[in-house]
């Protein structure tokens, strides 16, 4: 697997893209090899969607204060950042490729599990406590379609999967560690722009099942708020109608075909606001939205 | 050698039916490096071919096409805002490249991304027009006193202005050329031969043959070829919609005279020919000889255009890419102002590097849903 990263580079399918990997920086390779191993890799030639190259920023900086630069085929979309951000940069570089490319779908900033083919779909702006939720979700059994991305196709309303490593930042990093003793997370990158960053490796499951889309079956928007009670309340659809265009990526690109994907999204399935600070809890709420059509805690 | 994968179906569209997945890997890379995947996809559409792509790449057509489409509503919106900004100083705006090629709705439109717009005004009328624009929320870029007067004295258009809220550049040029290079075309000559629909309204665009004859100035007087392709493909497809009215060929040559930009015109033709299979006819083939440099000349212009017009991929890179469009950089500038001008200017500039970092949009829109 290494030698192939180092050389020509090692195709790796990812949820629906095909990705064409090259990076010769060893905490990238100790990444791969800990995370991507489990994904299907391909021996021939074949049509790729992303030719992504992680590789030393020249000149005198490889020696002095080594930073690794992201190529999606030969185009730097981002300053260069610290050698150790290397893996943080692969995660975030990659989303930016779908973001930017995948205009088939109606890409919301969402995490999405499934659980006897239902769907929960997560949007979150920052601090709300989408991706711990997530990551806790995705211990307990439930598959990660994915921790950043829905994809929605227009049409069908159906998400497709994208499973990557969870994403987890500051707190949450310990919130999971002590969650789970079967949490298995990389190493962590400090003093990102994100603070710092480590990620929850999705179960094998999430990763075997990567190519079977699922139906929305709820649309809940978290909010963390420390020491708070377990509050699940029913939301306004003109509200969640809004909040779901403003976590979108490709609005802008869409048009009114992306407007139409959200109101049917949010017109197809109930909406929920979950406060919540303890896990238990929230997981326990989010159970009973599975049992029932509609519930309020 | 063979030509690039994208020259090739540039020329042939019909050559990719029998393409295998490698081949359409590097043809969506190529196009991607040259800004003409989205340009592809209506080639492919209006052959007839959808059914010779394969689903994968495909997507990656449909969404450049996408992006293009949400762009010509991005344009049209803005010269709406111009029109609304410049209407009661009633003079005739005229809009140049992309934005002209927007609103007369001409086929190459459908394909291609905009990003500043342009627009040429009397010289006459442009304090006037920076004005009216000032009020409604324009801003020059340059703020430097040096820039300013580099703009304001030598070039054909004043520092290029900035929408506050939208961030959209526009260009405002009184000529086609800066006002100290070689060719002297007379933009007075270009405003009286503007046309619009139906004569309504005060925007208006160059007719056809201006508009080949200012496109191609551009390219060959323009020092970044990197998306030289792109510009080619603009001349070509221009020319093969409006080539079909009867003394097009005729007129399109009386006129480059006319303007003194026979060059700009003999090379654009030559390459247009050369590497897009555009077909130009005997007799223009025959005043092109007329115009053409001297036979060792024409072929060290062969030599580095052929080079510089390829697409800006390592894939189609050879021998000498890098140092071609380094020269080239080197005659637009030479092109544009006598020495004496040009080299205290280049060694201001090399000292004084205040370019901001220009950030795609895509990637600004990432960053602020990806920060706290």
């Amino acid at each position: 697997m290494a030698r192939r990263l180092r050389g020509d580079g090692l195709p790796i399918k990812i949820g629906p893209f095909w990705i064409n990997l090259r990076s010769i920086i060893p905490d990238l390779l100790r990444h791969i090899a800990f995370f991507y191993a489990q994904y299907e890799t391909a021996e021939s030639e074949r049509f790729i969607d992303f030719h992504i190259t992680l590789k030393n920023s020249g000149g005198l900086r490889r020696w002095v204060k080594p930073q690794a630069n992201f190529l999606l085929d030969e185009y730097a979309p981002f300053k260069p950042l610290p050698y150790v951000h290397a893996f943080a940069m692969f995660e975030w570089g990659l989303n930016w490729c779908i973001a930017t490319t995948a205009h088939h779908y109606l890409i919301v900033h969402a995490a999405v599990l499934e659980k006897g083919g239902q769907g929960i779909i997560m949007p979150g702006t920052p601090g709300s406590g989408k991706s711990t939720l997530c990551a806790a979700m995705s211990l307990r059994g439930w598959r990660l379609l994915s921790d950043e991305m829905a994809l929605l196709d227009p049409v069908s309303r159906a998400i497709t999967p994208v499973p990557r490593p969870v994403s987890l930042k500051n707190d949450s990093i310990g919130v999971i560690r002590r969650f789970s003793a079967g949490a298995e997370m990389g190493p962590a990158a400090k003093d990102t722009a994100k603070g710092t960053v480590a990620h929850l490796r999705p179960s094998l499951l999430s990763i075997q099942k990567a190519s079977i889309t699922c139906r929305p079956h709820a649309i809940v928007f978290p909010k963390y708020e420390s020491e708070s009670r377990t509050n699940l309340v029913k939301k306004a659809k003109n509200r969640a109608l809004m909040e779901i265009q403003e976590n979108a990526f490709n609005t802008h690109i869409l048009g009114k075909e992306g407007f139409d994907a959200a109101k049917s999204l949010i017109d197809g399935c109930p909406n929920y606001s979950l406060q919540y600070s303890s896990l238990e809890d929230a997981l326990i709420t989010i159970e009973r939205i599975l049992d029932d059509a509609e519930v309020t805690a | 050698m063979i030509a690039p994968l994208l020259l090739q179906v540039l020329k042939s569209p019909e050559a990719v039916a029998g393409f295998t997945a490698t081949e359409w890997d590097l043809l969506v890379r190529q196009a991607k490096a040259a800004n003409l995947l989205a340009h592809l996809h209506v080639v492919f559409m209006d052959r007839g071919l959808e059914k010779a792509i394969p689903e994968k790449p495909g997507l990656h057509f449909k969404a450049a096409h996408k992006i293009a489409r949400r762009s010509v509503l991005a344009v049209r919106w803005e010269v709406s805002q111009l029109q609304e900004a410049l209407h009661s100083l009633a003079i005739p705006i005229v809009l140049l490249k992309g934005a002209a090629y927007v609103m007369a709705e001409l086929p190459i439109s459908r394909g291609r991304l905009f990003h500043d717009i342009d627009i040429l005004v009397p010289r006459s009328a442009l304090e006037e027009v920076e004005k009216r624009l000032m009020g409604w929320g324009w801003r020059t870029t340059h703020a430097s006193a040096y820039d300013q007067r580099y703009y304001r004295t030598w070039m054909h258009e004043i520092p290029p202005m900035k929408q506050i809220r939208r961030q959209t550049v526009l260009d405002i040029h009184h000529s086609i050329l800066p006002l100290t290079a070689r060719l002297k075309p007379d933009p007075k000559k270009l405003l009286s031969q503007a046309v619009n629909f139906e004569g309504e309204g005060d925007l208006y665009w160059l007719c056809d043959v201006d508009m080949i004859l200012h496109s191609a100035t551009h390219l060959f007087h323009d020092g970044e070829l990197e998306h030289g392709l792109r510009d080619l493909v603009d001349i070509a497809e221009l020319l093969r919609h409006f080539a079909t009215r009867d003394g097009f060929w005729q007129a399109l040559c009386d006129r480059a005279e006319e303007m003194d930009l026979v060059r700009p015109l003999v090379y654009g033709l030559r390459y247009v020919d050369i590497l897009l299979g555009v077909e130009v006819p005997d007799e223009a083939k025959a005043w092109m000889r007329e115009g053409m440099p001297g036979r060792l000349l024409v072929a060290v212009m062969d030599s580095l255009f052929l080079r510089a017009l390829q697409p800006d991929h390592a894939s189609c890179n050879r021998w000498g890419t890098g140092l071609a469009r380094w020269m080239l950089f080197v005659r637009s500038h030479y092109l544009r102002m006598p020495l004496k001008l040009l080299i205290p200017h280049l060694i201001r500039k090399a000292f004084t590097d205040d370019e901001e970092a220009a950030v795609p949009r895509e990637v600004q829109r990432f960053i602020a849903n990806n920060n706290p």
